[in-house]
């Protein structure tokens, strides 16, 4: 079949498999940003945005982005440049190979709440599986950025 | 020192925290043919026939190899040196399958629908033998899985596998049985550990191609580049010099890189075809058909004085290694090396293993090794054993462990060449608040809290083995490249090497290029396993930069036209002593190097191999809470403290050390991998198989002690491994002193706790499961 998507504001007009997942069809693109951890739908590696809102590009089949805009951590640079320092300074990002999927759905997250908790920080990253850090350098690496972002810490 | 014992962000944060494609599957070429491998359904049979035929039809396969195509030739998958210490006992792919994933074809196709299609198509007709599932009934069971006449040690480690049996032995010191029969407390108990998943979130994969010389180039997520280069030769039948192995950026390893896992598919591919090919694991082949931690059932029996002096210990490991024998003596060795000399005054030890084969996917390394297991059975004992002294643990602690300085008998008779341990210990009880909260108890009516704790140690390197080679060297513009062989899988070990360079040639961080690893342009380096980077390769690493210093300051020296001694070098440029203003920069230096007459471009490279291994020591602390109506256990609270020597990278460390934490945790509460009656495994997605996720953990709390270790870089001991050995001791003691249950089969599961209770109220005392 024939799909339109648009990608980090590229149009990509491709004829692919009906049963491509928007995973391969962007690392297929050359947005190799989007990770592949597992086949069950279970660690988050592979979040994107369509439409601004964070999927599971792994499970998500391309076909339903047609027509939509996809967006993944190479389309939000700027965005994600500050967190991407605070959790550097943390070491939040061992072997980084679910920082991707990590940013994206923290930059979707500040985007949906105001101020959150700990509590609900961690609810809502909770798919977000990480197995290097024990994930209290990432909740360091969040609150430093959020404060920063509030204009109270260091930039 | 200005950049070692700092935090500072990983060299490759930039590009990680970007998403930049710098993994292994981000650079493959996309021209690489898809492989992918036919697995076993069956635990142990033997392939009657395959037929390939229609398989072999499907459109755009390229290549289908099955038993009879490949080399005949044994050879292990344990990244270890060369002659290793584990059983050949592995063809690429053979006529009798040992376990459910074991591989019986690889096919090869332009995309991956098709070989799909392909394997769909391939027709195997298997006799099925009953196989050995239960690791406790395979040392002389009738059913024997390695029958192969060419089956091969390089020597012998106590095996035999007409019995079942990969390794075998017994150590020991002092008259056990008579110092036992002295002491007022004997405890003997056996503790079960589980296999567990490194699970890793990038699975395994590679790409091979060939290059314009004809050599085999192989592209992977491995551990051990050199290992794998010299493995990768032998199974192909191929001259080491034919192969090239090159490590990317790892999504991390915890160990199960250690063992080459996807490398020789792809290779024997490319081999046959002339074309890249290139394997990407799911992840359900990762839990299934690559390497877990050993299983292990630990016998220990320990006895003490009144005063809580421990006079005894005499520990038994069974381990099971599953269907090849990869790690397995050396893991089972650290079962002992690892634990029993931390109770130093004891008069006598021993330590016994027997290492068995079942049906069951191949143990191999995971982060602890062997001291995982060991600790979590004999903390665990000395954790009962408190209890039975009615003595506080942290005190019984106190009371045993070597001072610096003191010969530890069980460790090579090696003195204790430097520990804060007495301080991580006084400083986790603190953090926890100990005194407050030990033991604990019912807080409402359906929960109930308790701490708990335990002491490890591990190594740094494999002593006498581990070799690492650094080279640096100047270029022409005054910077320096540091070439090293060990690789960085998250770790973080570029940084910190670059760091001990950077202050050894006492130049800003900015001026050092790490470069690694490429196994035709760095130096040797053994790999990234056993704790060896920080310690071994730093040390390496220190050596060439101080050789490169004094061909600085000679080649300095010989333009200023003084002799050497008079001549000195800050880090910017070379000058007179005995007139500071007669002075050359390093970049006129170094530009002068290279061009023109008397040029020397300067290199330096210095290898290490250390010749003790010096332990890096922690104190674990967990508070639990335990609800007593569904049996569910949170860690509500983890305390680590630790002592790896001088902290070379504060934040690297730290997060080590958490993250470590988190994997102990896991195994404690969840990780098990389990198999059904026909040996098929049931957990092999992140759904069946739990790992921590965020909200299953208390925001874990680190602090470190730092000891100075005299033969370490800049007194640094390791890290990696020792972080992950506490919990599982420490939170079931926790549990303990909530509920009144001991478990002594990991995980602690709610059933686990719930029959325990159940127990417990018709008893009305404390229990164990
Ligand atoms: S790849 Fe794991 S959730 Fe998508
Ligand atoms: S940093 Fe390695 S998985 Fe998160």
């Amino acid at each position: 079949m024939r799909v339109n998507i648009t990608v980090n504001g590229i149009l990509y007009q491709r004829e692919i498999p009906c049963d491509t997942m928007l995973l391969d069809f962007v690392r297929q693109c050359g947005f190799m940003s989007v990770k592949r951890g597992c086949d069950t739908g279970n660690c988050g590696l592979c979040t994107v945005w369509v439409e601004d809102v964070p999927v599971l590009s792994c499970s998500y089949p391309a076909a339903r982005a047609d027509g939509k805009r996809v967006t993944t951590l190479e389309g939000v640079q700027e965005e994600a440049e500050s967190l991407g320092r605070c959790m550097a300074r943390q070491g939040a990002e061992q072997c980084g190979y679910c920082s991707p999927g990590f940013i994206m759905a923290v930059l979707a997250m500040a985007r949906e709440l105001d101020n959150p908790t700990d509590e609900e920080i961690a609810h809502y990253l909770e798919g977000n599986l990480c197995r290097c850090t024990g994930y209290a350098s990432q909740m360091r690496a969040i609150r430093a950025w959020m404060k920063e972002r509030r204009g109270e810490g260091e930039p | 020192m200005k950049l070692v014992n700092k935090a500072i962000p990983k060299l490759d944060s930039g590009a990680l925290t970007a998403g930049k494609g710098v993994y292994t599957d981000d650079i493959a070429p996309s021209d690489c043919l898809v492989v992918k491998v036919l697995r076993s359904p069956h635990a142990f049979a033997r392939i009657r026939e395959s037929r390939k035929e229609a398989a072999c039809k499907v459109p755009g396969v390229v290549c289908i190899l099955t038993w009879q195509d490949v080399p005949k030739i044994r050879y292990t998958l344990a990244g270890q040196s060369y002659p290793e210490p584990s059983p050949y006992d592995r063809y690429i792919l053979e006529q009798t399958v040992r376990y459910v994933g074991d591989p019986v074809a690889i096919v090869a196709g332009v995309d991956e629908a098709c070989v799909e299609r392909a394997i769909k198509l391939l027709r195997v007709d298997y006799e099925v033998f009953t196989p050995v599932l239960d690791f406790e009934q395979a040392l002389d069971n009738p059913v024997v899985i390695h029958q192969e006449e060419d089956y091969f040690n390089h020597f012998d480690i106590g095996g035999a596998p007409a019995r079942n049996l990969v390794a075998s032995g017994c150590e020991g010191e002092g008259d056990v049985e008579g110092e036992l029969k002295k002491c007022d407390v004997v405890l003997d108990r056996t503790y079960y550990t589980k296999a567990n998943a490194q699970a890793m979130m990038e699975t395994f994969r590679t790409y091979t191609y060939l290059d314009y010389n004809g050599r085999l180039n192989v592209v992977t997520s491995t551990q051990v580049p050199f290992h794998c280069r010299r493995t990768v030769a032998r199974a192909l039948g191929l001259p080491m010099t034919a192969v090239r192995v090159i490590k990317p950026r790892i999504g991390g390893g915890f160990g199960a890189k250690q063992t080459l896992v996807s490398e020789l598919f792809p290779a024997l591919v490319t081999m046959r075809t002339g074309r890249p090919a290139k394997i990407v694991y799911t992840r359900q082949e990762t839990f299934q058909a690559s390497n877990s931690r050993h299983q292990m059932r630990v016998r220990v029996r320990v006895g003490a004085m009144r005063d809580g002096t421990v006079r005894a210990v005499d520990m038994h490991a069974l381990s099971n290694a599953g269907a090849y024998g990869e790690h397995a003596s050396t893991t089972v060795g650290l079962v002992g090396h690892k634990s029993i000399p931390l109770y130093a005054k004891a008069a006598a030890f021993r330590f016994s293993y027997d290492v068995v084969y079942t049906n069951t996917m191949a143990a191999g390394a995971f982060r602890g090794y062997g001291a995982t297991q060991g600790c979590f059975a004999l903390e665990s004992a000395i954790n009962e054993l408190a209890w039975e002294l009615k003595m506080d643990p942290a005190q019984l602690r106190l009371q045993n462990i070597p001072r610096p300085g003191e010969e530890m008998p069980a460790y090579y008779h090696e003195p204790l060449s430097s520990s804060k341990l007495e301080e991580c210990i006084r400083r986790g009880m603190e953090l926890i608040g100990w005194e407050k909260k030990y033991p604990g108890g019912p807080i409402s009516k359906g929960k109930a809290r308790g701490v708990g704790m335990a002491i490890t140690m591990q190594g740094s390197g494999i002593s006498g083995v581990d070799t690492a080679s650094a080279t640096v060297k100047l270029n022409d513009d005054g910077y320096y490249t540091l070439m090293i062989g060990a690789t960085d899988m998250g770790t973080g070990c570029d940084t910190i090497l670059a760091q001990m360079a950077a202050e050894t040639l006492n130049c800003p961080l900015e001026r050092i290029t790490v470069d690694g690893v490429d196994t035709d342009h760095s130096p040797f380096d053994t790999g990234s396993y056993a704790s060896s980077t920080t310690y071994v390769t730093g040390n390496a690493v220190i050596k060439a930069c101080k050789e490169l210093l004094e061909q600085i300051v000679a080649e300095g020296a010989r333009r200023l036209k003084i002799e050497p001694e008079q001549a000195e070098f800050d880090g910017e440029q070379v000058f007179d002593r005995l007139q500071p203003a007669r002075a050359m920069t390093l970049s006129r230096l170094a530009q002068d190097l290279v061009v023109g007459e008397g040029t020397r471009w300067l290199t330096a490279t210095a290898s290490h191999c250390s010749p003790t291994s010096p332990p890096p020591l922690m104190a674990g602390f967990a508070e639990v809470e335990v609800d007593l109506e569904t049996g569910e256990c949170q860690v509500t609270d983890y305390v680590g403290v630790v002592d790896c020597g001088t902290v070379v990278n504060k934040n690297l460390a730290r997060v080590q050390t958490e993250g470590g934490i988190a994997q102990g945790i896991g195994m404690a509460l969840y990780e098990d991998v389990q198999y059904n009656g026909q040996g098929q495994m049931l957990n092999h997605s992140f759904l069946q198989y739990k790992i921590p996720c965020r909200t299953d953990l208390p925001e874990i709390r680190v602090d470190f002690r730092e000891s100075y270790e005299p033969n370490g870089p800049f007194g640094a001991k390791s890290i990696g491994e020792v972080v992950i050995n506490t919990p599982a001791p420490a939170v079931v003691q926790a549990v303990f002193n909530a509920t009144g249950i001991w478990v002594r089969s990991l995980p602690i599961t709610p059933e686990k706790l719930l029959m325990g209770l159940e127990k417990l109220h018709g008893k009305c005392q404390r229990d164990a499961v």
